[in-house]
């Protein structure tokens, strides 16, 4: 490709439990294409904003509940400033806005690349048991609840201790009702309902990056295991490990669903090498470097496929890189602050 | 009106308060109504002006301009 | 010299993790128009607050909905769920397009015959009907929609007394994998009590079973439930004519269909994600010609879609009455419109508009109503322009049963009236007055006398 490309990220939340935007981009820069990155930003202090040499030029968006007028119209408004040739969304919350208004989008010339709304919303933590019953996997026995009034009444195979789920963030590992009732108000409270209760199963936490082309064919995955997690359950550091088995589950689940666009599969591998899928996230994690850094180029292959390009699949990668989390505190200036809150631009 | 000048103000309406590390904003007319302030003129003064130079009304002016003056103190800028 | 355009001065902190400017700021456009009918207007003549349906709305809402099904389905037929909105008006717009009546009460049923509905295209339906209104629907031949077993009695001991053939259908409740699972109304399918009704029914020899129905749920767009409701549905209606000989002659889902509102609690606008008729269409049609009824006929498919017809048809429009700053410094106004009137603010997020343009600035406003009641709140944190006292607002959607459930509290309900396809305005329901009310009232004897107040 010589032609510059500009590519437009969302996520540039780098903090705690860190949005993917930043990672994405600096695996876009690796990579030998000629870009042009424009940072869209939520909130004014995503530090993404503010990181020298990230972003060419950010633009703050509306948030997804304020609903889609207002949505297509700031990105239209910024597609008129900058011509963006593809647009990678990096949150849950705003998926669902990208995939159905996928069309209006590539009328306005911006491309994605992501799954349909039926993949989607098949995949979501609420309907996981069906998506497990359909593809043949194993998954913890879950229940999605729209009442609080229902926690009391859980059907038999769920016990203590349990994670209580968010419908696009957030989990909670639970001991007891009291803390089930206080976090079910929270959850409900920030992400809408249903809030989705899912048995605990013990064992070690490992994840799958991985790409899909829409065809069925998966063009990257790699598979990690969480070395430290925090208390948000975020990894702070893992390591790309050998497992022939996770690699087969992802390459199934990408075939059975034509999968498109970047995932993440969240398992749990049992002591007695059992694989629980725990959940699919619909798009690239925030550990995608790590992927980049054991030799698959998710956000390239990504870039590439959404303007149309054949991208050969990677079947390997480097087993035992690592990756380590660490906070770095940017010296900032307030009359940058000043233009993105006055300006939404910066 | 001395805490008023302690304010660190662009004329984009982005106000910095150093003492508490606080940002605010303000639009064009706040923006003016706080230049006046800084010039000490009365609330009485600064209704004629605005009255003079905006499209607007005696009583809603001095309305607005209570609750402006109102927002100010609360956060301590007057 | 030309004076500048006034805007308010304003003073707002940045808070971090709040939505900024940009976030939040969907512009709220005022809407000054109903059917080009100026809303102004309309309060100028009819009062505020007041409720304004339009009629053409209603058609066109109908007719997409039916289109819907009769595309995907051969016998289509919708009945009108007279709870949502039993103005006669409104009932008879739907009765001129094709509507049946779906009636829940004596006082509903009264009202679906005087609104000339053909005795046999009401359904009747619900918990609740006394002895005299089964007389009357089992002698006017109406669908009877049996609830429970005490009412399948009392109507087998009047099918003697009357010597009439009753038209009934039984409710069925069943699990179809939707949780919570509706089980309070009709027959349960799984344990067999459905099963045992129609046997009652049909070994009676004198009752006409001629339909089944069902209702699984609200906000269901899951094809898997419906396929296993109407399969559940289906078997029940080829045992039944194995056994009896007999043809269930239609199959009602129920109705359940969300519209535009958006659910408090929910994170994207309702806007966004309702589905529409042609996917509720989908799911439910794509799962009855997947199953086999007896003798391949295909049922008559009855809908009771009630919200999604009716809500998008309906505004309320009214004026601001006061603003002031609560003590954290959150702006507020209050509305001359309260949950007396819009009970349905208790779990919608409505959308609210300006009549008329008075600020390009808005802030986090709540929005309270006029009653003295601490609950009486019709907005939470709505980002809302700046009005002033007497402004006008207009709140969408509210067709579905604020008018049914609305209460008189404190204050009288207000006018209703209709825009119809021309334009012209009609008064539907005319406000009330204190007369109405003395109507009402008997004050004994011996308080009549016009007493001294005690001091």
């Amino acid at each position: 490709m010589n032609k510059k490309l500009t590519i437009a990220v969302t996520g540039l939340n780098n903090i705690d439990s860190p949005g993917p935007g930043v990672p994405v981009i600096r695996g876009i820069k690796d990579s030998n294409l000629d870009v042009r990155i424009i940072g869209l930003a939520y909130e004014n202090l995503e530090p993404g904003i503010y990181m020298p040499g990230l972003v060419d030029k950010t633009y703050l968006m509306p948030y997804p509940s304020t609903g889609s007028e207002a949505f297509l119209e700031r990105l239209s408004y910024i597609h008129s400033k900058e011509k963006i040739d593809v647009v990678i969304p990096n949150f849950d919350s705003e998926l669902y806005l990208f995939i159905k208004f996928d069309d209006e989008l590539k009328k306005m010339g911006i491309r994605t690349f992501l799954p349909t709304l039926e993949q989607f919303e098949e995949r979501h933590k609420s309907n996981l048991p069906e998506f497990a019953e359909k593809y043949d996997i194993k998954v913890p026995e879950s229940i999605a609840l729209t009442s609080i009034k229902d926690l009391n009444d859980l059907p038999k195979p769920l016990v203590f201790p349990y994670w209580i789920k968010g419908k696009f963030y957030e989990a909670f590992k639970v001991t007891d009702s009291s803390q089930a009732k206080y976090y079910f108000n929270k959850l409900s409270a920030k992400w809408g309902l249903p809030v989705v209760i899912q048995q605990s199963i013990y064992g070690t936490e490992v994840n799958v990056i991985a790409l899909g082309d829409g065809e069925g064919n998966t063009v990257a995955a790699v598979p990690m295991r969480k070395q430290y997690i925090t208390d948000k359950g975020k990894a702070w550091g893992g390591i790309t490990i050998e497992d022939e088995r996770m690699l087969e589950i992802t390459r199934h689940i990408i075939k059975s669903t034509k999968w498109r666009g970047g995932m993440e599969l969240e398992m749990i591998k049992t002591e007695d090498g059992e694989y629980y899928l725990i959940e699919i996230n619909p798009r690239i994690p925030a550990w995608v470097y790590l992927a980049v850094g054991a030799g698959q180029n998710i956000p390239e292959m990504l870039c590439k496929l959404a303007m149309g390009e054949t991208v050969k699949p990677i079947n390997t990668y480097k087993n035992g890189v690592m990756f380590i989390r660490y906070s770095w505190d940017l010296i900032g200036d307030i009359s940058d602050f000043e233009k993105i809150v006055i300006f939404g631009e910066l | 009106m001395s805490k008023l000048n302690s304010l660190a103000i662009s004329d984009n309406g982005f106000i910095f308060k150093p003492s508490t590390g606080e940002s605010f904003t303000t639009n064009e007319l706040g923006l003016h109504i706080i230049h006046l302030l800084k010039e000490n003129k009365s609330t009485n003064e600064i209704i004629t002006e605005i009255t003079r130079e905006f499209e607007i009304d005696k009583l809603t002016a001095s309305r607005d301009l209570d609750e402006f003056l109102d927002l100010l103190k609360r956060e301590n800028m007057v | 010299m030309n004076k500048k355009i006034y805007e308010r001065p304003i003073l707002r902190k940045v808070v971090e993790g709040m939505p900024n400017k940009f976030g939040s700021m969907k512009r709220i456009r005022p809407i000054n128009t109903i059917d080009n009918v100026l809303i102004d207007d309309i309060i100028d003549s009819y009062g505020s607050p007041v409720f304004i349906l339009s009629e053409k709305t209603i058609r066109d809402t109908y007719k997409s909905a039916y289109r819907a099904f009769s595309n995907r389905y051969p016998k289509v037929q919708f009945a009108w769920s007279y709870k949502t909105n039993y103005l006669d008006a409104v009932c008879r717009i739907f009765h001129s397009e094709g509507s049946w009546a779906e009636v829940v009460s004596g006082f509903e049923y009264e009202k679906a015959l005087a609104n000339h509905v053909p005795c046999n295209k009401i359904i009747f339906n619900g918990p609740d009907k006394s002895k005299n209104d089964l007389v009357k629907a089992i002698q006017n031949k109406s669908l009877i929609h049996i609830d429970h077993f005490d009412e399948l009695y009392t109507i087998i001991q009047l099918t003697d007394e009357l010597n009439e053939r009753p038209q009934v259908a039984i409710r069925v409740n069943m699990d179809t994998g939707i949780y919570p699972q509706w089980d309070r109304f009709g027959f349960n399918y799984e344990n067999g009590e459905a099963w045992n009704a129609i046997n009652r029914i049909l070994t009676n020899s004198k009752i006409d079973l001629i339909g089944l129905h069902t209702h699984i749920g609200t906000y269901i767009t899951v094809s898997k439930a419906y396929a296993i409701a109407i399969e559940k549905l289906a078997s029940l209606a080829n045992k039944t004519f194995e056994r009896f000989k007999t043809t269930i002659k239609y199959i009602d889902v129920g109705g359940g269909f969300a519209s535009q509102n958006t659910l408090q609690g929910a994170y994207l606008p309702a806007t966004d994600t309702t589905p529409s008729f042609d996917d509720y269409a989908h799911a439910i049609t794509t799962a009855l010609t997947s199953v086999n009824f007896p003798n391949n006929e295909v049922p008559t498919l009855i809908l009771e879609t009630g919200r999604a017809l009716i809500d998008e048809a309906g505004w309320l429009a009214g004026t601001v009455l006061a603003n002031k700053r609560l003590a954290d410094g959150h702006r507020a106004m209050v509305l001359d419109v309260g949950v007396n009137i819009m009970f349905t603010a208790f779990w919608y997020d409505y959308e609210i508009h300006p009549v008329n343009e008075s600020s390009f600035q808005s802030e986090p406003t709540t929005m309270y109503g006029p009653l003295c009641m601490n609950i009486d709140v019709i907005r939470k944190n709505i980002d809302f322009p700046l009005l002033n006292k007497d402004d006008r607002f207009v709140i969408k959607r509210v067709g579905a049963y604020t008018m049914t459930q609305w209460m008189q509290f404190i204050t009288y309900r207000p006018n209703v009236v209709l825009i119809d396809e021309k334009g012209k305005l009609h008064l539907i329901r005319k406000g009330e007055d204190k007369e109405v009310f003395r109507k009402q009232e008997i004050v004994p004897k011996h308080l009549l006398e016009k007493a001294e107040l005690k001091n």
